[in-house]
């Protein structure tokens, strides 16, 4: 626990260092980084230990505020969250001194550093904290400090517009997250969560009410089904670093309360399992299908960060409809199958936000139609992406594969086991979940295909430079972390047997034949790994034997292959989405075809829409604004009129507070 | 001692009734000056001679009664205002809506739910009347700086009810103090911006351009 003090107290001085140092660049970074890794050394030296042997430490300490206690507590589930802090901000950090150094040239840095070691700070806080108040400062800290790195390029009205739909997105659901704490702390007379212990014995109807704010309120920064709106907005603005800690991180944050309050409430009924499921599973075919559409490589990652929170919260969904229908066996897959994807997508979305920033910092574009060729000229940098994107993708023997499978594997025992409707709709969920993997496979071959393979389509990118050694190390580091878990599944799950036990205490005894499982795939990605190996042996042998000589394949006609000959990333994804999508994600197409009979110019655009946005959202909220402008007389400008109703207003609550004292 | 207290809240009414009813600012500066100087006694009154209690008095009165006048009169010079012309509710009016306030507050304390030892104490009616007229003040005039004095006051009501949770609470009242701060960084605003030198822009009526 003093661990975990010192770190967030390191943090914090290390930011207010960094802004001392204010203009003196490689100052201010020096310390934000000294701070940052730091601080990862010693959560990770705090954590390691309570996830090995499980046992909750507890800390209490008088705070001013009133209502509130400096109560701190860390469980399995909080160290299991606290991990992922401990890697990927020193990584990000490592990698965006090197990122943001041209930058650094013309502008003060400082801020941007301080606020990035006050969001780690305030990610410590917000998993540790064990009091509503303290946990609902934390978690306004990290929304605005998150909020002014997103907004760094803030010159542009894009970049600020996506700033302000995030802000006002995570206010949103900062206010059903205080409903739901205040309420829970209304019914249990207290707001330190030592004191919900009443909490589990709630009857239905509050539970609901409970869980459906909880699951709104920290569904919307989890980025789950319908609220995730802001996340295809805000991570591709942000600079490539703060993406990474966004989607990694902070994303998790929201999946931390969901678990969180489902702890504190009783066990939830099979009805709410099936509805998570359904969310889950929509969140999944929905972000993958419009990250297929994406020509922005970011936007493309923030709509699969949405598919990858689908998937964790079908695995959620699935342990507890599992465990509410006593199928421990199911319940333990699917709940390591959900923590273990939590992790993973940690490490990979990470890895390709980092990535996808070395492509947008070699090239200056993230549109993809104008990268291409870029494994030529960054090969380092592109195998990396490669990489993150097989593990993204769930493809064996990397990381994504183990937890997914997980998950399936859960599906297929959860569809043997129960019987008649729910059967079929476990198969159903089985079928589309398949879908959705398939959709990976297009969307990751695309990314890579459009993006480094071929000849490149602009001058940016046939000049593209590969990244420098401090770029590439963080994701190498990241790649090995996601080798490991695809390779030893059985070690990581074992990290989580604590966490497990809390979710669903009934599974525990069934978790070693799902780790013995586990190792199965482990063993299989080996042999698959020294497959590869071999092969690549195999090859480079016999090329060394027969050396070729490089032409130009076939000279007839195609001497010199240009990128316009090439697939576009829209043609690359037009068969699928052509033939799956409904019609409203269809992208918007605008062509102009030749009328007469000799060639003429042809133009064909296609713009991707956020259809959820555009559709349901604007035109809800735009009504409400014009229901609305009937108050509108009440804005008189005059702040005189202004204080007058604030007047009114306490005047008011005071009279009714003392009413409703003396019972009237 | 508790006359003594008594007696510093009552005074602490009738300068409110005196900000209310005169048009002078320098008066107006002088008042709150007073009062704040007469605020600051309180917590040594209240709770006797303790590090706590002094301290919070030495503060009170190095902001309330010293710098933030100070800072207050230095800007009237350097704007030349000396009066509140045209208020938007009379003098007359005022007065007679701060003695209405001031006797409900008296009247409302009556029905609060208090703690025994805080029932029938000045303590509570006189921190509502304040707080209320700083209110009014606000609400009722328009240049900047009597704005100012109208959020001085009902800050020092705000202090008052402080008073009597310093021992509960000592952060409400050391943030309470702090507000002040705000206030003195309200002032330097006026002075480093010069809203304008011409004494007709000084109305905060002309923020209601702000208005979309």
């Amino acid at each position: 626990m003093n661990l975990l003090l010192a770190a967030i107290a390191l943090l914090m001085s290390g930011a207010l260092m960094s802004l001392i140092a204010g203009r003196r660049q490689n100052l201010a970074y020096t310390f934000a980084l000294t701070a940052i890794s730091g601080a990862a050394f010693l959560i990770a030296g705090a954590v390691m230990p309570l996830l090995l042997h499980p046992q909750t430490l507890i800390a209490s300490h008088n705070w001013l505020v009133p209502g509130g206690t400096f109560a701190l507590s860390v469980d399995p589930l909080a160290a299991f969250f606290l991990l992922p802090i401990a890697i990927l901000p020193p990584l990000a950090a490592i990698y965006a001194g090197a990122y943001l150094k041209d930058d650094g040239k013309s502008r003060n840095l400082a801020p941007h550093w301080a606020l990035y070691a006050l969001l780690m700070a305030s990610l410590i806080m917000v998993v540790m904290a064990a009091n509503v108040l303290l946990f609902i400062a934390a978690w306004e800290i990290m929304t605005i400090s998150s909020f002014f790195l997103v907004s760094y390029d803030h010159q542009h009205s894009e970049v600020r517009e996506a700033a302000w739909l995030y802000l006002l997105v995570a206010h949103f659901g900062l206010l059903l997250i205080t409903a739901f704490f205040l309420l829970a702390g209304s019914h249990c007379g207290s707001l330190n969560f030592v004191d919900f212990a009443p909490l589990t014995q709630a009857g239905p109807t509050l539970t609901a009410i409970l869980f459906l704010l909880a699951l709104g309120g920290f569904g919307i920064k989890a980025g789950l089904f319908p609220f995730f709106v802001w996340l295809p907005a805000a991570h591709p603005v942000a600079p490539s670093h703060v993406s990474a800690l966004m989607s990694g991180l902070v994303v998790n944050a929201g999946l931390y309360g969901v678990l969180r309050a489902m702890l504190l409430l009783p066990p939830l009924s099979a009805l709410w399992g099936a509805i998570i499921l359904t969310l889950g599973l929509l969140g999944a075919l929905y972000g993958i299908a419009m990250a297929m559409l994406q020509k922005d490589v970011k936007r493309c990652l923030a709509y699969s960060t949405v598919e990858n929170i689908g998937i964790i919260f079908m695995g959620i969904g699935l342990g507890v409809l599992a465990t509410a229908q006593q199928l421990p066996v199911v319940a333990a897959l699917a709940f390591a199958g959900a923590l273990l994807h939590i992790w993973n997508h940690t490490l990979f979305k990470g890895l390709l936000f980092l990535g996808a920033g070395t492509l947008l910092h070699a090239t200056g574009t993230r549109n993809l139609d104008q990268m291409g060729g870029l494994l030529k000229r960054m090969p380092q940098a592109g195998l990396l992406i490669i990489g993150g994107s097989v593990a993204l993708a769930a493809l064996p023997p990397l990381n994504g594969f183990a937890s997914e499978w997980l998950i399936y594997l859960g599906l297929l025992h959860a569809g043997v086991a129960m019987s008649g409707v729910s059967a079929l709709g476990i198969s159903m969920v089985l079928v589309l979940f398949g879908i959705v993997g398939t959709l990976a496979v297009v969307t990751f071959t695309r990314l890579i295909g459009i993006a480094l393979l071929g000849e490149a389509r602009s001058p940016a990118a046939a000049k593209a430079h590969d990244a420098t050694p401090a770029m590439l190390w963080p994701m190498r580091l990241l790649l090995l972390g996601c080798l490991l878990i695809g390779l030893l599944p059985q070690l990581t799950l074992h990290l989580l047997t604590p966490v497990l036990n809390q979710m669903t205490p009934t599974a525990v005894p069934e978790l070693n034949a799902t780790f013995a499982q586990s190792g199965q795939i482990g063993l299989w990605g080996m042999i698959l790994c020294a497959a590869l190996i071999i092969v690549a042996l195999l090859l480079t042998a016999l090329q060394r034997r027969r050396p070729t000589t490089p032409a130009t394949t076939w000279g007839c006609g195609f001497p010199r292959p240009t990128a316009r000959m090439a697939y576009t990333a829209e043609s690359y994804s037009g068969i699928a989405h052509h033939h799956l999508l409904p019609q409203a994600l269809q992208p918007k197409l605008s062509t102009k075809r030749p009328r007469s009979l000799f060639p003429a110019t042809v133009q064909f655009f296609q713009h991707s829409q956020e259809a959820l946005l555009q559709r349901c959202y604007q035109p809800l909220f735009s009504a409400l604004a014009e229901r609305c402008v009937r108050l509108r007389w009440l804005q008189q400008g005059k702040q005189h009129l202004y204080l007058l109703y604030i007047f009114i207003c306490c005047a008011g609550l005071m009279l009714w507070n003392i009413l409703a004292d003396k019972g009237l | 001692m508790i006359e003594l207290s008594n007696l510093i809240l009552l005074l602490v009414v009738l300068i409110n009734f005196y900000t209310l009813g005169t048009s002078r600012l320098v008066a107006c500066i002088r008042a709150v000056a007073i009062q704040g100087g007469l605020l600051a006694l309180l917590p040594l009154v209240a709770h006797g001679l303790s590090l706590h209690t002094l301290i919070l008095a030495f503060w009170a009165l190095l902001i309330k009664a010293i710098l933030i006048p100070t800072l207050l009169t230095r800007t009237i010079r350097e704007v030349r205002i000396h009066r509140e012309i045209e208020p938007l509710v009379g003098f007359v009016p005022t007065l007679a809506l701060g003695a209405l306030v001031t006797s409900g507050a008296f009247i409302f304390a009556n029905y609060l739910p208090l703690i025994a030892e805080h029932r029938g104490s000045l303590f509570i009616p006189t921190a509502l009347a304040t707080f209320f007229s700083g209110f009014l003040l606000l609400m009722t005039r328009r240049k900047a700086i009597t704005q100012v004095v109208g959020y001085l006051i009902l800050e020092n009501g705000i202090f008052i009810f402080g008073i009597l949770l310093s021992e509960a609470m000592p952060l409400m009242v050391e943030a309470g103090v702090l507000l002040d701060m705000l206030v003195g960084i309200f002032v330097m605003g006026i002075v480093i911006n010069q809203i304008s030198r011409e004494f007709s822009t000084m109305n905060t009526g002309r923020l209601s351009a702000l208005k979309e």
